[in-house]
């Protein structure tokens, strides 16, 4: 058509380190000579799933509430957590369990949360970092906040935010990814797609042919990664992060991995999804193919993953432990963090509840 | 001391609280190089800066969100909502985050956020731009909503507004931002929230109210003083949580109460006043509550909203009856 002109075109570069078997695809990033930040890395994947496998026995057994289960995400959620600096700012949805515990969150702490308690979200090594998120999507304008604080106070820091596939449908995406655009925010965005949010799969939540690609509206720069390559997670999110607290602007990196567990505890998967697909899924996992790497590149032997597996289970049992012998809060600690100081209208109330508690004990 | 109307009070509160403290942060949409629709926020990006006074883009869900997350990292937003009518698409966070984030993390991440936003009808606005939501946001345990009736209450509220370490909603009743001017000391001084304010002292009857309709309230009181009917005003100030001590005096030393608002009745801060007063104060009742309120419709556009919003004759007849029982 005559005067007609492209006036704006874009790709969206995918990158990944190691294939489906753990063999590097490439040159592999110079960190990754660093033999023991690789073993740590692959020892946090593990301790994640072993908590995770035992949260979800918890659940079945009637100690502990609904559980969203991180089972397949480990190596999107530890990459991330690799990557970040001690002082960034973290929020999450609600599975990164293996980024929590990279950030020094206790396993009693996610206990405690999916538990019924308030007290887990006390974060003791990460005070800074937000508890889970459970409305999708609302995170995001309040890592976008964090990150114009840094911005306003001149400060090299970042912050990091997780987002599924399906948050990425959600208002409060787009419009915290708008603004880290217009003003160049320290934020990096982690869009970790593991295809079905819920029930629904990534091809009925948009037409769009990648998530990453919603970052060009933005003016963000975005890339696609293999989510169940930890090397590629943490050397992309990595590489975002170093340059968000460079001044450098925000980064949307989509992950893309697969929920090789139920939504939550609540759910049942196989109504809406074939046997087939979950097996598929199950042999690109990301545990089997870094130990496979590690091997080799002879840094892990057989007693190592036996040591490994028997001390995350003792940690995660002394968690499990100490969580189930854990006193519900009083009555009172419904009361006592509404405002920083009571009213009186809610002492009254907290009177009412002190009185009805001791009735039933 | 300057005579000043209530808009140039909020911007001088405003200001000596930027020069004060370096923490507070001014964001919205056309707060900055515009100064606010209603010019609240005027010359303060000038003074200190494009990275204390921000504007953003248009969406009200983000400045919300925005300032969340900046409070949890220790700044003290004071942001802008240009209309109470556009408070929807915040209300998720207001709601879902903001009255939330002390109780759910046990006290270690905290909102001390202002929502600053023009409330209620009356100057001839597009539709959206006269609502009166208070309720929606009383409802919501966390929050703390004020409303200043005043120039000084405005600057000294607002004061405490900024000061004070859990979110405020800060509802300027848009009637009143030039309604009248007043001296007001640019002192820092801050008026308490959770405090009525008794405008007028009377004996047969509490006329309970707060934002633009203590203007008409004042006027019914003192048209009815020249019939011998002695009537207290009370300005609730802070709607939540709200200082039923003083209402509950007043009521005990009158014995008839009158609420006036200019939202809805049903389900309105009325509703829930009169239940409280009922609860706790029945047998020194000498006649039933009474509400004066907007009618449960759509605000109107601005042809009937003097139609809609309770004027002074509605007022003076409520009393008249109630004193009749």
């Amino acid at each position: 058509m005559s005067g007609q002109r492209i006036v704006a075109q874009f790709e969206i570069p995918y990158r990944a380190c190691l294939d489906g078997d753990g063999v590097p695809l490439g040159a592999l990033p110079a960190w990754v000579d660093d033999a023991e930040l690789l073993r740590h890395m692959y020892r946090m994947m593990v301790r994640a799933r072993t908590f995770d496998t035992k949260a979800v026995n918890l659940q079945r057994t009637g100690k502990l509430g609904t559980y969203p289960s991180c089972l397949g995400h480990e190596a999107a959620h530890v990459g991330v957590g690799a990557a970040m600096h001690a002082d960034d700012v973290l929020f999450t949805v609600y599975r990164e369990i293996g980024t929590k515990f990279w950030r020094g969150v206790d396993m009693l702490d996610i206990l405690l949360y999916w538990g019924g308690d308030e007290r887990g979200t006390r974060y003791q090594r990460s005070p800074q970092d937000f508890p889970f998120c459970v409305p999708i999507g609302s995170q995001m304008p309040h890592a976008a906040g964090a990150a114009l604080a840094i911005q306003i106070r001149d400060q090299r820091r970042c912050a990091v935010a997780f987002i599924g596939d399906g948050g990425t449908s959600q208002g409060a995406f787009y419009e915290a990814i708008n603004f880290a655009g217009v003003r160049s925010l320290p934020l990096v965005c982690v869009i970790v797609n593991n295809r079905w949010a819920i029930s629904v799969p990534v091809v009925a939540q948009t037409a769009a042919q990648t998530l990453a690609q919603k970052a060009i509206a933005a003016g963000i720069p975005a890339l696609q990664v293999d989510g169940n390559d930890l090397l590629v997670v943490r050397d992309a999110v990595g590489d975002a992060v170093e340059r968000a607290r460079a001044g450098g602007g925000p980064t949307i990196i989509e992950a893309l991995t697969y929920r090789l567990s139920d939504h939550t505890t609540s759910d049942d998967a196989t109504r809406y999804r074939s046997a087939e697909e979950l097996a598929a899924a199950h042999r690109l996992e990301p545990i089997a193919r870094m130990r496979k790497f590690l091997q080799s590149r002879g840094l892990w032997a057989q007693a190592d993953e036996d040591g490994l597996r028997a001390a995350c289970s003792e940690e995660v049992e002394a968690a499990v432990k100490q969580y189930l012998a854990t006193p519900k809060q009083s009555t009172d600690a419904m009361f006592d963090y509404v405002y920083a100081q009571l009213t009186p209208a809610l002492r009254a109330q907290r009177d009412e509840a002190r009185r009805y508690a001791a009735l039933a004990h | 001391m300057a005579k000043m109307t209530m808009v140039e009070a909020i911007n001088m509160a405003h200001a000596w609280e930027m020069a004060h403290d370096s923490s507070v942060v001014v964001l919205g949409e056309d707060v900055g190089t515009n100064g606010g629709v209603f010019r609240a926020t005027v010359g303060l990006q000038q003074r200190f800066g494009k990275a204390r006074v921000q504007d953003t883009p248009l969406a009200e869900g983000l400045i919300a969100g925005t300032a969340i997350g900046m409070a949890a990292q220790g700044l003290k937003p004071v942001a802008e909502i240009q209309f109470m009518g556009f408070i929807y698409p915040a209300l998720d966070q207001i709601a879902s985050h903001m009255a939330r984030l002390r109780n759910r993390t046990r006290g270690r991440l905290t909102c001390p956020v202002v929502l600053r936003m023009p409330h209620g009808g009356g100057i001839h606005a597009p539709e959206h731009h006269s609502e009166s939501l208070e309720a929606l946001l009383c409802h919501h345990p966390g929050l703390r909503v004020v409303c200043p009736s005043s120039p000084a209450r405005a600057y000294g509220l607002l004061l405490a507004a900024i000061r004070d370490p859990d979110p405020v909603m800060f509802l300027e009743p848009v009637r009143l931002y030039r309604f009248a001017k007043q001296e007001v000391a640019d002192d820092g001084q801050a008026l308490p929230l959770g405090c009525c304010f008794v405008l007028r002292e009377g004996t047969d009857v509490t006329i309970l109210t707060w934002g633009a309709m203590t203007v008409d309230s004042l006027k019914a009181a003192e048209q009815l003083a020249a019939d011998g009917v002695s009537c207290e005003v009370i300005d609730a100030g802070t709607l939540a949580p709200l200082d039923f001590d003083t209402i509950l005096d007043s009521v005990v030393k009158t014995g008839r109460l009158v609420i006036v608002h200019e939202a809805p009745r049903s389900c309105g801060l009325g509703a829930e006043i009169a239940a409280t007063v009922a609860e706790q104060a029945l047998y020194d009742l000498l006649a039933p509550i009474r509400r004066v309120t907007g009618y449960d419709t759509i605000m109107p556009l601005y042809r009937l909203e003097h139609d809609y919003i309770p004027g002074v004759a509605r007022i003076v007849d409520s009393i008249r009856t109630t004193l009749a029982e």
